[in-house]
């Protein structure tokens, strides 16, 4: 009830998985652990899609459709007539609300 | 001097060769936070020039490294940079500083601008293989979605190593060589928060000082006042309280924080017009119904600032809640229009 984030786009073949662990250093909410020989998702509905995880695995054991949380973006995406994944934050732009940060 | 690892194919046609001496000149930096620093950083978390708060991309040397000493990649947005030589204090070596157009870290990763092919191309633009002798660069992990690390060691012969998320944690980590599961973590308190509050507050200035002049001549200073509140507690209250508040969702959040926000201007509206009769019920609800849309709006836009939401579940969000604030915010301009011309009328 009220939670949209419960569901996203993270999927893990185990099968590929070699246990590398670099999904489990890349990954800034802990979705990943060590476990047997291979990672293990532990919190797959933490998942914000950044797309870390996917980008640096080397044997792409892992699949997510990456991209910004922003609703701002979206919204002015689709009020451009565009579509609303097609949105990036303002960031390099004039405007925008994701760029204040110093991460 | 030790060999760059060999790539998988010599013949790859994006795989970099290091420069045999050094490209670019070698800029030096210290760790110093200097006033001029701080107004940087002020004036960049209002927004002020937004895209003029860079530093000039290249090697940077920091202390006195040697040819053993760390290599550090940083964005070119003065904050990141500032963050990492600030928390260098004390520690020799260099600073990698790509070119993400002034932007920070996590956002140029998302781009793709601090990202693979910018380290490839920038460790061969400032001959990084003829300055150090070690093949190894530390990445912040927020950098991390925008880069593949495989593809770097291929493409350059550097091996990423990605430090902590937070830049504070950098001396603990260089002293223990390893980032601990809680430096892995990101965090978002209060102070990350609240520094975040200036930028959504002069997004959201122009249209909210706008409609408070309108308001004002339309229907007083009460009905002006509600409409700035409904915007401070989008912009700055509800980055404040964000973890506090029940649900979720940041639109039931911040529907929630505008009807609490709402209800003084509801009693308010109400103990004025309940004299006459029918108008008492209507014009208690209008806040009730203007002001949450607005304070959840602005909250939902919040989405963006923060390093947890899905795109997933914002785009879920935005379809479940955004039909239903417009739908509330119409309601409650009804209900306000008809008083207003109930009250043109003297029926109020």
């Amino acid at each position: 009830m009220f939670d949209s984030y419960r569901e996203n786009t993270l999927r893990y073949n185990p099968e590929r998985c070699f246990g590398c662990l670099r999904c489990t250093e890349v990954c800034p909410h802990g979705v990943f652990a060590e476990g047997n020989r291979r990672v293990e998702v532990v919190r797959p509905e933490e998942c914000m899609e950044c797309g870390a995880c996917a980008r640096n695995c080397p044997v792409q054991a892992i699949e997510v459709q990456s991209g910004v949380g922003c609703a701002w973006a979206m919204i002015g995406a689709a009020l451009r007539g565009k579509e609303m994944d097609s949105g990036t934050c303002g960031c390099g732009g004039d405007e925008g609300s994701c760029c204040g940060g110093d991460r | 001097m030790a060999s760059p690892p060999q790539s998988c194919c010599r013949s790859c046609p994006e795989t970099v060769q290091p420069a045999a001496e050094p490209v670019q000149e070698i800029r030096t930096t210290d760790s110093r936070i200097t006033p001029a620093n701080h107004l940087d950083h002020f004036l960049a978390r209002w927004g002020v020039n937004r895209m003029g708060h860079r530093v000039e991309p290249g090697l940077y040397r920091l202390g006195n490294p040697t040819p053993d000493s760390p290599v550090f990649a940083s964005s070119n947005y003065t904050l990141s940079f500032d963050a990492l030589r600030s928390a260098l204090s004390g520690h020799d070596g260099y600073i990698l500083v790509l070119d993400t157009h002034g932007i920070n870290v996590w956002c140029a990763a998302g781009k793709g601008t601090f990202g693979t092919d910018e380290i490839v191309r920038r460790i061969a633009l400032t001959g990084l293989a003829s300055v150090v002798r070690h093949r190894t660069l530390i990445v912040p992990q927020l950098g991390a979605p925008g880069v593949s690390a495989h593809e770097v060691l291929r493409r350059s012969g550097f091996s990423v190593e990605y430090g902590p998320v937070r830049a504070s944690d950098l001396p603990e980590y260089l002293a223990i060589g390893r980032a601990t599961p809680d430096m892995r973590r990101v965090r978002f308190p209060v102070v990350d928060r609240l520094v975040l509050a200036p930028m959504e507050l002069v997004h959201a200035a122009l249209p909210t000082a706008a409609g408070a002049i309108v308001l004002y001549l339309l229907a007083g200073l009460p009905a002006a006042l509600g409409a700035i509140s409904a915007v401070l507690a989008g912009t700055v209250l509800f980055p404040a309280l964000l973890p506090f508040i029940p649900t979720r969702d940041f639109s039931t959040k911040g529907l929630i924080l505008g009807g609490i926000v709402a209800l003084p201007f509801s009693a308010t509206f109400f103990m004025e017009t309940a004299a006459s009769g029918w108008a008492g019920v209507p014009a208690a609800l209008a806040p009730l119904l203007l002001m949450p849309p607005v304070t959840a709006y602005l909250a939902l836009n919040f989405t963006g600032s923060t390093p947890f939401t899905s795109r997933t579940g914002v785009k879920k969000e935005i379809f479940r809640y955004v039909p239903f604030m417009a739908g509330m915010a119409v309601l409650g301009a009804v209900l306000a229009a008809v008083l207003g011309v109930a009250r043109l009328l003297g029926a109020v």
